[in-house]
């Protein structure tokens, strides 16, 4: 079976005797038995630590639960810097969480979460943070400074949790940057492992944004000087 | 700069210990060889446990006496009476931080069994307990503006004169150079060493043990190494782990003739044994969880459908599951009193690469994620007032010089591989100082450990690379996955009698 996999000097192909491997099982073949210098991060094995998300044929996946086949073309995520081979620096991605305050701000005592409200982010709080949707977001191309995907999907999960008391400040934290800049493609639920679709997520946060006063921006800008003929 | 607390791990313990260095006023640097999601905690599946009894009466007395019971009289009884008095309010805590538990039709936080406990006690957010608490956690230093840096390895902690800590000689991963970290006291956070075993180990492949390698090489105690719990229920293939919870909740245990021979909710080492007997016996075993239904699989225990489909391609809706006895957790490792001190002074340790001597020879199912927050909190507050009250801290004394095994690398000849040797020791390991030990067997393995520590100058890296060497952090990590082993070794030598976890068989 081959497989070609992008480095700093360009596609290499690599030829391995594995059947039925994932793609992490595949990779490490290659390091320890082929060419120890190719770089690539890893860690649980089980899909739940988000260390080893990549490319293969131009989706992204986790290489630890993707089964290889003949021919595939395995590259680093985008939107990203890449740091060697498969290895991207995930920094500037993760400071997204940071900027669009993807915490509990304030615990609401009076709270009494029922097994229905359990659901109602259970699976938001299914993210492991690999970083899939942040590389299939285009808006990326356009604008570098979008929350993106896993932050407003962890937005989302605190604005729907009854335990937070200041769910308002969330959604004005969204405005800039945020809800607005989302094309609605929904790349980003086709790749996520989790199943979880940011898409809908900032749907949801855009009718709380809409609920309490704020609008489209382009929607505004487009109209805002009035329809005059 | 010389920060208060230097912070070396951003699992759980790591998270949790920089939450409460900060709280305590102290500036905290949290360093971690990959990113804070990552760490072994994210595996964490069936629960933390705490006597709230919110499905069926419990107290905190039972969970004192399920421990001390399943600790084989290895545990501290002072100890365990802090961590299982304290469980309440920490679950509280992580529900007021936005923690997702799972929560009964009352609106209470649910509870399940686990092996060896009297009462449904386990705390959990589907079997995703371990990666929602980690990922709260993660977020709260986020809002607490906790410094951490990714992709920084842990090379050797340095000292000064007088044998106090000074802070950590790091390797900066994407860069490969050199970093001096300067800090008033240190806060190991750094993982257990199930690596060692490694393709019989359900852990994540960073669990090298490279904290107590580097806690031990400044002279720290390390205590129970031996201890090396062994989860029933890996897959057989690949050793990734089916959780304790798919038992909890009700599966069986079969052989290859779909007879039960043990009872499923026995504590981890007694059903481990029972396990390997019937694979020594050349059995098949299985975990079948077919009739808990479709319904109740998806709901509850969705990670292990998925695993299963994935690396043993059967659905455990309709298929039996194949498993097999791995390595899992460790409950040896640094020597720490009740404040997470270690034997140097300045040097505080929580987590797995701890030992505050609640686990003994054998933990219990759901006591893993509480230690993490009880005694993470506890080493955060520890290294805080040290730094605060402590002359040894202010002692304005500069580190020793170190010795960089970076520098002496240069000149390894890399004439043996190590990939090769690395899954040698794990077969080692397995086969001799694994489930079941003999005398014999374990002296064969001390030899062989040492022959390997003795041939690391022909061994080496191949790649000479500066970015990103992930060949040469590797390789350390062999380096330090040999100290390991040696003392586990040495210690299950010393254990002349079967001790929970450390089962020693007769020669014949």
């Amino acid at each position: 079976m081959k497989v070609s996999i992008k480095r700093a000097s360009g596609f290499v192909m690599y030829e391995v005797d594995l059947n039925d491997a994932t793609l992490l099982e595949v990779l490490n073949s290659i390091k320890t038995e082929q060419d120890s210098s190719l770089a690539y991060s890893s860690g649980c094995r089980s899909s739940v630590c988000g260390s080893c998300s990549m490319r293969v044929n131009e989706k992204e996946v986790l290489a630890c639960a993707y089964k290889v086949q003949d021919g595939d073309v395995i590259e680093p995520l985008k939107n990203v810097t890449v740091i060697r081979d498969l290895v991207v620096n995930m920094d500037k991605a993760l400071e997204t969480n940071k900027r669009a305050k993807t915490w509990l701000q304030s615990y609401n005592k009076e709270a009494k979460l029922t097994h229905e409200d359990e659901k109602t982010n259970a699976l938001q709080s299914d993210c492991i943070l690999c970083g899939s949707c942040y590389s299939a977001c285009p808006v990326y191309s356009v604008n570098e400074a979008f929350l993106g995907p896993f932050a407003l999907t962890g937005v989302w999960k605190y604005v729907s949790d009854k335990r937070e008391a200041e769910p308002k400040e969330k959604i004005d934290t969204v405005q800039t940057n945020g809800v607005w800049d989302c094309t609605l493609c929904n790349e980003c639920t086709l790749v996520c492992p989790q199943g979880i679709s940011s898409k809908a997520d900032i749907e949801k946060l855009r009718m709380k944004s809409t609920m309490a006063g704020y609008s489209d921006p382009s929607f505004a800008q487009n109209f805002g000087g009035g329809l005059s003929f | 700069m010389i920060t208060d607390v230097l912070i070396i791990g951003a699992g759980g313990a790591g998270l949790t210990a920089a939450l409460a260095a900060k709280d305590a006023g102290a500036s905290v640097r949290v360093l971690t060889k990959e990113y804070p999601t990552r760490s072994q905690t994210c595996m964490a599946q069936g629960g933390m446990n705490a006597a709230l009894g919110n499905v069926s009466p419990d107290s905190v007395e039972e969970h004192i006496q399920n421990t001390l019971k399943s600790a084989h009289g290895q545990a501290d009884e002072e100890a365990v009476r802090y961590m299982c008095s304290e469980a309440p309010n920490a679950i509280q805590w992580l529900d007021e931080i936005g923690v997702c538990f799972s929560r009964t039709a009352d609106g209470k936080i649910a509870q399940r069994k686990l092996g060896g406990a009297s009462a449904p006690r386990a705390c959990y957010a589907q079997d995703y307990t371990g990666l929602k608490i980690l990922h709260t956690l993660y977020e709260r230093c986020l809002k607490e503006d906790i410094e951490i840096h990714n992709e920084r390895y842990l090379l050797d902690l340095l000292t000064k004169e007088d044998g106090s800590i000074c802070g950590a000689l790091i390797l900066n991963i994407r860069s490969g150079e050199l970093e001096h970290h300067f800090a008033k006291s240190v806060v190991l956070a750094s993982g257990g060493y199930s690596r060692i075993y490694d393709k019989y180990s359900t852990n994540s492949t960073a669990s090298t043990g490279d904290g107590i390698a580097a806690a031990a090489r400044i002279g720290a105690k390390l205590l129970g190494m031996e201890f090396v719990q062994f989860h029933p229920t890996g897959l057989k293939n690949s050793s990734i782990l089916i959780s304790e919870s798919a038992r909890g909740e009700g599966g069986y245990l079969l052989n290859s003739k779909g007879e039960r021979f043990i009872n499923e909710l026995a504590p981890r080492d007694e059903v481990s044994r029972a396990i390997n007997e019937q694979i020594l016996a050349g059995e098949e075993v299985y975990l079948d969880i077919r009739h808990l239904g479709e319904e109740f699989i998806d709901e509850n225990l969705p990670q292990e459908r998925k695993l299963a489909l994935l690396y043993e391609k059967v659905d455990p809706v309709k298929d039996l599951i194949p498993i097999k006895a791995v390595a899992h957790y460790t409950m040896g490792g640094i020597e720490v009193d009740n404040k997470s001190q270690t034997s140097v002074s300045g040097l505080f340790a929580c987590g797995e690469c701890a030992n505050h001597k609640v686990h003994g020879a054998n933990r219990l199912g759901g006591n893993s994620l509480l230690e993490i927050i009880v005694f993470g909190r506890e080493a955060g507050k520890s290294a805080a007032h040290y730094t605060f009250c402590d002359d040894k801290s202010k002692n304005e004394r500069t580190c020793k010089k170190e010795t960089n095994f970076l520098d002496k690398l240069k000149s390894f000849s890399n004439e043996i591989d190590f990939y090769e040797k690395r899954s040698y020791v794990g077969e080692l390991f397995y086969k001799k100082v694994g489930i079941i030990r003999k005398e014999s067997a374990l002296l064969q393995a001390r030899k062989e450990i040492q022959l390997l520590k003795e041939q690391l100058p022909l061994m080496g890296v191949k790649d000479t690379g500066k970015v990103y060497n992930t060949n040469l952090v590797e390789f350390i990590e062999f380096r330090n996955m040999l100290d390991v082993c040696e003392a586990v070794v040495s210690a299950a030598l010393e254990r002349k009698e079967s001790c929970g976890a450390h089962f020693v068989q007769e020669e014949q």
